[in-house]
């Protein structure tokens, strides 16, 4: 199963390359441990907290140098690495749920203080009523933020995206904060096959933080964030606006130089696709349903059935331009969103909604853009679901109406 | 025997021996807008001298964040960030976490360097209440915790807090037709909150910037003892209590002298008070009526003869009947005996 889910093309044998079975939060410990991080804080909620059991770990048998904080709240997490990044230490910290939306202040005002910060969100539905499971919306809670989200759906791409986190949020050229989504259960706590690389490597590949003129420290007496107004807060906000001009750039180079490095090649960083070479209809989402989707394609493949997949990568920036050229080929495309937006035009999920806006700057044709709300509160997207997907999208290419909006594996 | 805590050494920061002893030297200068007879601007200025230059200062929304630091025309001599209203405690821990971090690992030059955090009542009182008792329980990390008490929300026309005074005027408890008093809430006891709550604190205090030099000392030994430490201070605020600007020394005087302000010291788990607030306790000063105090006020006009025996009742009772007077709110047994265990 494991080579199944994972995108990845051994391009060059790399030496002291390890590889152990792991889970995705494990594995997210681990290259946390390869980038030397100095300041980590914790705070427990599940799914996402078994990364902060693996870091804790680490610091007492001596592998990893840290300042391991446990703090009394998400709000305080945050705002503990916020300050620890502006004094110039490489930080690690996350959460799941309402716990990333009690943190949400110190989430706002993190972007603008241009602090390069790396969350783990291990995906969860927002309560009440109570779940555990996955559900995209808290890591989407920050979309309009100013904070990169990218989505991982393998352990080994977790390991791999959370290196490339650091370099990309501590480029210059950016300075903003990284949340790596991680669906809850499906992947934190599901174990692969990782290739973990070798240390030297990680040191050529991950230079150390340097926060330069923004270090808070007596040998450089700034003022950090005073009380601007309408005198030049819109001149800050369009400084974070620049940043998402160049982040699309930044975020190739970066996945070109992983490449280089380690020897491991995710062609296209901002989506992955899969049979979409003579595809009729793609489906499109983010995360592990990647893995009962490519399942599906597979079946429904051998009924003769082209049907393709596009699995986004990066949802902030959004490549819009990119993505609507590859999917303005296709006759439909079937969007399953694990989140909601309510009250949204078409009351479409979020990843459909901006999908349709890219499309229309963005592609020359109008293929039929269909959503399916779907795997909500940590249900799994089943094979069936799938199914009954396709049979809607393929419905549309054939010119046959259907509701833009449909709930999936609803019970009764 | 092994503590567990990695201490590391902090600036060595002896008293000044009186005024004339104080450096020229000021880390808190022109550039803010606070108004005049602003005690808690005082409190600033104060501060940043006793700290001195190497120093990182972490300040919590408020006024001394929104009267005090306009874009492009920053007081601060030392290196100052804005932290959120709740943030104090978090804000302290992060910087001296990442400055002992990067000096164990070589990246940044090991030298003694002080942190402090500074919040109003409401993000030290109310809404900070967490992460400064979380942070003061993490004997780890050197770092200070000044609450500049103007017992409202000053900044934003003057509201309620934790810490205002019962029966106060503010525009959240404006006496009207049938209320008189709207806030009827005690003050918190904050000082002595953090010392029965983190006993591993080695130092909490209350200082006044009516006694600008002690003040200044007790912020210095603060920062030189080690591990976390807090310190309340109470700020005379011409605006949000509604006296005259000339006032404002006079009133913290008054504050202390009338039994309301007990000034002391918790240093490592011993109590000592100074100042008038000594006196008091060893019969040596009889305390002022707290009218004296409260009629000076604009925010306690409204208060009838009833209000001030209430007032002045509760004050009685913290000098009467509490088991250590003026600090700890527990009240001794009736009969007089020992709990049974």
């Amino acid at each position: 199963m494991a080579t199944l889910t994972l995108p990845v093309e051994e391009t060059k044998k790399v030496v002291q390359e390890q590889e152990a079975l792991i889970t995705g939060a494990e594995a997210i410990a681990i290259a946390c441990k390869l980038a030397n991080v100095d300041v980590v804080t914790a705070y427990p909620i599940r799914p996402y907290d078994t990364v902060m059991q693996y870091m804790s770990q680490l610091v007492a048998d001596g592998e990893l140098d840290c300042e391991f904080i446990v703090a009394e709240g998400e709000h305080s997490q945050f705002e503990i690495v916020k300050h620890a990044s502006i004094c110039g230490a490489r930080v690690f910290c996350g959460s799941s749920g309402v716990g990333w939306m009690y943190a949400m202040e110190a989430l706002t005002v993190t972007p603008a203080l241009r602090v390069p910060m790396v969350a783990m969100v291990g995906n969860r539905a927002l309560d009440d009523p109570g779940a555990f499971g996955v559900e995209h919306n808290d890591a989407l809670a920050v979309r309009d933020l100013g904070w990169l989200l990218t989505w991982v759906d393998s352990a080994q791409e977790a390991l791999d995206t959370a290196l490339i986190a650091y370099r990309v949020a501590e480029d210059r050229r950016m300075f903003v904060p990284l949340a790596l989504s991680c669906d809850g259960a499906f992947l934190t706590h599901s174990q692969a096959l990782v290739k973990i690389p070798a240390a030297e490597q990680v040191n050529k590949f991950l230079p150390r933080y340097n926060r330069g003129a923004l270090l808070l420290h007596p040998d450089n007496v700034i003022s950090v964030a005073p009380q601007a107004n309408e005198d030049w807060v819109m001149e800050i906000r369009r400084q974070n606006y620049a940043v998402t001009e160049r982040a699309c750039d930044v975020i190739r180079e970066v996945y070109a130089d992983f490449e280089k490095t380690f020897g491991r090649k995710y062609g296209n960083p901002f989506f992955e696709e899969y049979m979409t070479a003579d595809a009729d209809v793609v489906l499109l989402g983010m995360g592990t349903m990647s893995t009962p989707v490519k399942v599906a394609i597979r079946k429904m493949r051998e009924e003769g059935k082209k049907v393709g997949f596009v699995r986004l990568r990066w949802f902030r920036p959004f490549a819009g331009p990119e993505i609507a050229k590859c999917l303005e080929r296709f006759k439909a495309i079937g969007v399953i969103d694990r989140d909601f937006s309510f009250g949204s035009p078409n009351l479409s999920g979020v990843v459909a909604t901006e999908l349709r806006s890219a499309m229309y700057t963005g592609a020359t044709t109008r293929p039929p853009v269909l959503d399916f709300i779907c795997g909500l509160g940590g249900r799994e997207v089943t094979v069936p679901d799938v199914e009954e997907i396709t049979k809607s999208v393929f419905e549309a290419a054939e010119g046959k109406a259907q509701p833009l909006t449909q709930w999936i594996g609803l019970r009764g | 025997m092994t503590t567990f805590v990695e201490e590391k050494p902090t600036q060595e920061l002896e008293a000044f021996k009186g005024v004339k002893k104080v450096p020229h030297e000021e880390y808190y200068t022109s550039g803010h807008r606070t108004c005049q007879g602003c005690e808690s601007a005082q409190i600033m200025k104060l501060m940043a001298k006793a700290a001195g230059p190497r120093t990182i200062v972490l300040g919590a929304t408020g006024c001394m964040y929104v009267a005090n630091t306009s874009y492009y025309s920053t007081p601060w001599g030392v290196p100052w960030m804005h932290t959120q209203l709740g943030s104090a405690g978090s804000s302290a821990l992060g910087a001296a976490a990442a400055l002992r971090v990067q000096m164990r690992k070589g990246v940044m030059k090991d030298e003694p360097i002080n942190v402090i955090a500074f919040c109003g009542d409401g993000g030290g009182a109310d809404m900070g209440l967490n992460a400064i008792s979380a942070t003061l329980t993490h004997p780890d990390y050197n770092l200070l915790i000044l609450l500049y008490d103007n017992e409202s929300y000053g900044n934003t026309d003057i509201q309620i807090s934790g810490t205002s005074p019962w029966g106060v005027n503010t525009s959240f408890s404006t006496p009207g037709k049938v209320k008189r008093i709207m806030h009827h809430r005690w003050k918190k006891n904050v000082a002595a909150l953090m010392v029965a709550g983190h006993p591993t604190c080695k130092y909490v205090g209350t200082i006044s910037t009516s006694y600008p030099l002690q003040a200044m000392n007790n912020i210095r030994k603060a920062l030189s003892i080690g591990g976390p430490t807090f310190i309340h201070c109470l700020n005379p605020c011409p605006k949000g209590w509604d006296f005259d600007p000339v006032l404002s020394f006079q009133l913290g005087e008054l504050a202390v002298d009338t039994g309301l302000w007990p000034l002391y010291e918790v240093e490592n788990g011993k109590l000592k008070l100074y100042g008038k607030t000594e006196k008091i306790a060893n019969g040596k000063f009889k305390r002022l009526p707290v009218r004296e105090y409260l009629l000076k006020q604009g925010r306690f006009a409204h208060f009838e003869e009833e209000d001030i025996q209430f007032f002045q009742s509760k004050v009685d009772e913290m000098w009467e009947k509490w088991l250590i007077p003026g600090v700890i709110p527990l009240q001794k047994d009736v009969n007089d005996n020992p709990p049974a265990l």
